[in-house]
């Protein structure tokens, strides 16, 4: 069976947290997802809380320190990204937001991403089209259709909304793994490997 | 190998005291900070270029000259000179003129600059800031080896006839690096002119350092200038000494955490474990300053950057002391040991002379003067 790596980008704050929660029901949907099409799901977390100090020194330093260059690495890595906030002040949070702002404008070009976000009331889950798409589709990734917002009510079990929710996170899960299925695997551009021969460059005047 | 010591040239408040220097102050100092440099035994000093406060240095070579006029045997060269803003024909006739100047003891490095209004000013555009650093190069490469020039760019007037003066010193252009963090096309550049690569070493994980410097080298042998080992290497580097490195860790920290760059961010002990900064003792600076040569490979040229965010006169002159009288010594012999025979030294502009097959007058002359409508051949053979 063929492998596929999903990143999982997580930017709730309380231990636990509901976004954590939400994440992983997308990841493992999602993974469940690619094995219906044959391919075998490798899921890395990347716990935003834990690089809050990485990311301040980032963007006054202008380069990420080793715990933050392997998250960063794992994302510019991965076939796909699921990338879940809670909506503070009607957008995603700001930590989530320099996670993106440090990550390298190419990181996601053309990564299938599934979007999500949870927050205290529906009110909030347009942010996920008014401010979440925008941003991914500024990086250039491919977003799935399907985003999956979380308000308390959804947590709550056994009802028809809580099912409601069950059937978003499937139903985004299916579209990430089709976007998934019909790529190759993420090779990471490396300039250094390859360079423009300087001919090329006096050339390119 | 050639050590010394790099200067940004910022005006910034002492963080200990809240006083900030005067522009008049800051030129004196740094002028200190060269002689200081040539009387404790170090071998280059090299000053930034910037066009905006809080830098003081805008005029590289009017301070160069003065500096050489009191000086001997210090190299002079900057860190950086902007290919990107400047008029690639007054570099060449400025660089010349202090090259005649100091006697030669002058190189230089290229820079493209990372301030974006900064280009605007001189007419430029940031965006081309990769273009304008290839194709000025480009001229100012042929102004020093080409007696007249017939010139079409992209970003300059065109020139017909034109002669850059003065020629070079006995007739070999000053040694060029060429200096860039992070992108793979200054490494392509300084490769293919068979030119020098300096990493700024500095404020940045030495990663960046090692990937630079390895596709120079990959390319330095691939454009046929000599094996990847033989190409010329240059490294920053910063430090803050004491005898005892928690001294040195107390003095220096006030300075690091409010520092211009990086300060307000990671703690001093990140940032040392990070990048290549190291504050503690001489020891700690030779330990820390040989495992360069573990990702670089044997280099030619070690500065240290030692004179900024806001350090006063005095601890400036005091590391220059340290580094000469405990740390230089040591690392010349360290280094000169590891060195194989076959990796040249750092270039010189008597050893380029040599290379070149000894000095030659290389002064162009009017065919006719304003004056007497008449030629040097002519006036000579009366």
């Amino acid at each position: 069976m063929s492998t596929r790596t999903l990143a999982v980008v997580s930017a709730g704050l309380s231990v636990p947290s509901s976004t954590r929660l939400l994440a992983d029901r997308l990841a493992q949907a999602s993974a469940e997802a690619l094995a219906a099409l044959g391919l075998e799901a490798g899921v890395e977390v990347v716990e935003l809380r834990g690089h809050a100090r990485d990311l301040a020194d980032n963007l006054v330093t202008g380069f990420p320190n080793t715990a933050l260059r392997t998250a960063v690495d794992t994302v510019a890595g991965a076939d796909a990204l699921i990338a879940v906030t809670p909506i503070f002040s009607a957008s995603y949070s700001g930590l989530f937001k320099t996670f993106f702002d440090v990550l390298g404008k190419e990181a996601l070009t053309g990564k299938p991403v599934l979007m999500g976000a949870t927050a205290g009331t529906a009110r909030h889950s347009l942010a996920l089209e008014h401010a979440m798409r925008p941003l991914f589709a500024y990086l250039r990734a491919v977003v799935a259709p399907t985003a999956v917002f979380a308000a308390s009510e959804d947590w709550a079990g056994g009802d028809a909304t809580s099912a409601a929710l069950s059937d978003r996170i499937r139903r985004a899960a299916g579209e990430l793994a089709a976007l998934v299925a019909q790529r190759p695997r993420a090779a990471v551009a490396d300039p250094f490997a390859d360079p423009t021969p300087f001919e090329t460059l006096l050339a390119g005047l | 190998m050639q050590f010394g010591v790099f200067s940004v040239s910022d005006i910034t408040a002492d963080p200990t005291t809240g006083r900030v220097p005067s522009e008049a102050e800051r030129i004196q100092a740094v002028v200190t900070i060269a002689k200081k440099a040539e009387e404790v035994g170090l071998d280059v000093f090299a000053l930034g270029e910037h066009h905006n406060p809080p830098f003081f240095s805008s005029s590289p070579t009017t301070t160069l000259g003065y500096i050489a006029a009191q000086t001997r045997r210090l190299q002079l060269s900057t860190a950086t000179t902007l290919i990107t803003t400047n008029d690639p024909v007054k570099i060449a006739e400025d660089y010349a003129m202090l090259q005649h100047l100091a006697g030669g003891r002058v190189d230089l490095m290229l820079g493209r600059g990372n301030t974006g209004p900064v280009y605007p000013w001189f007419g430029q555009d940031i965006r081309n800031g990769i273009a304008l650093a290839v194709e000025n190069y480009a001229l100012l490469h042929k102004l020093w080896r080409e007696d007249v020039v017939d010139w079409q760019g992209r970003f300059r007037t065109p020139l017909q006839g034109f002669t850059s003066t003065p020629r070079p010193l006995d007739g070999v252009a000053p040694f060029v690096w060429h200096g860039s963090i992070r992108s793979p096309e200054i490494a392509e550049q300084a490769a293919y002119y068979g030119d020098g690569f300096f990493h700024n070493h500095i404020f940045w994980p030495k990663e960046h350092t090692q990937r630079m410097v390895g596709l120079y080298r990959q390319r330095f042998e691939h454009y046929g200038h000599g094996s990847a080992d033989q190409a010329i290497v240059g490294l920053g580097g910063q430090v803050f000494m004491r005898k005892n490195s928690q001294d040195a860790v107390r003095e220096f920290r006030p300075y690091f955490d409010n520092a211009p760059v990086y300060g307000h961010g990671p703690s001093l002990e990140e940032f040392t474990r990070e990048t290549p900064l190291t504050v503690g003792s001489p020891q700690q600076v030779i330990d820390r300053t040989l495992t360069f040569r573990d990702y670089v490979g044997d280099y030619q040229r070690q500065l240290f950057l030692i004179d900024h965010a806001g350090l006063p006169l005095k601890t400036v002159l005091e590391q220059l002391d340290i580094l000469g009288e405990e740390v230089v010594p040591v690392l010349r012999k360290e280094f000169a040991a590891l060195k194989p025979a076959h990796v040249p030294d750092a270039p010189t502009h008597a050893a380029r002379v040599a290379a070149a097959g000894g000095a030659k007058d290389a002064t162009v002359h009017a065919p006719a003067d304003d004056v007497t409508g008449q030629s040097r051949q002519e006036v000579q053979s009366r």
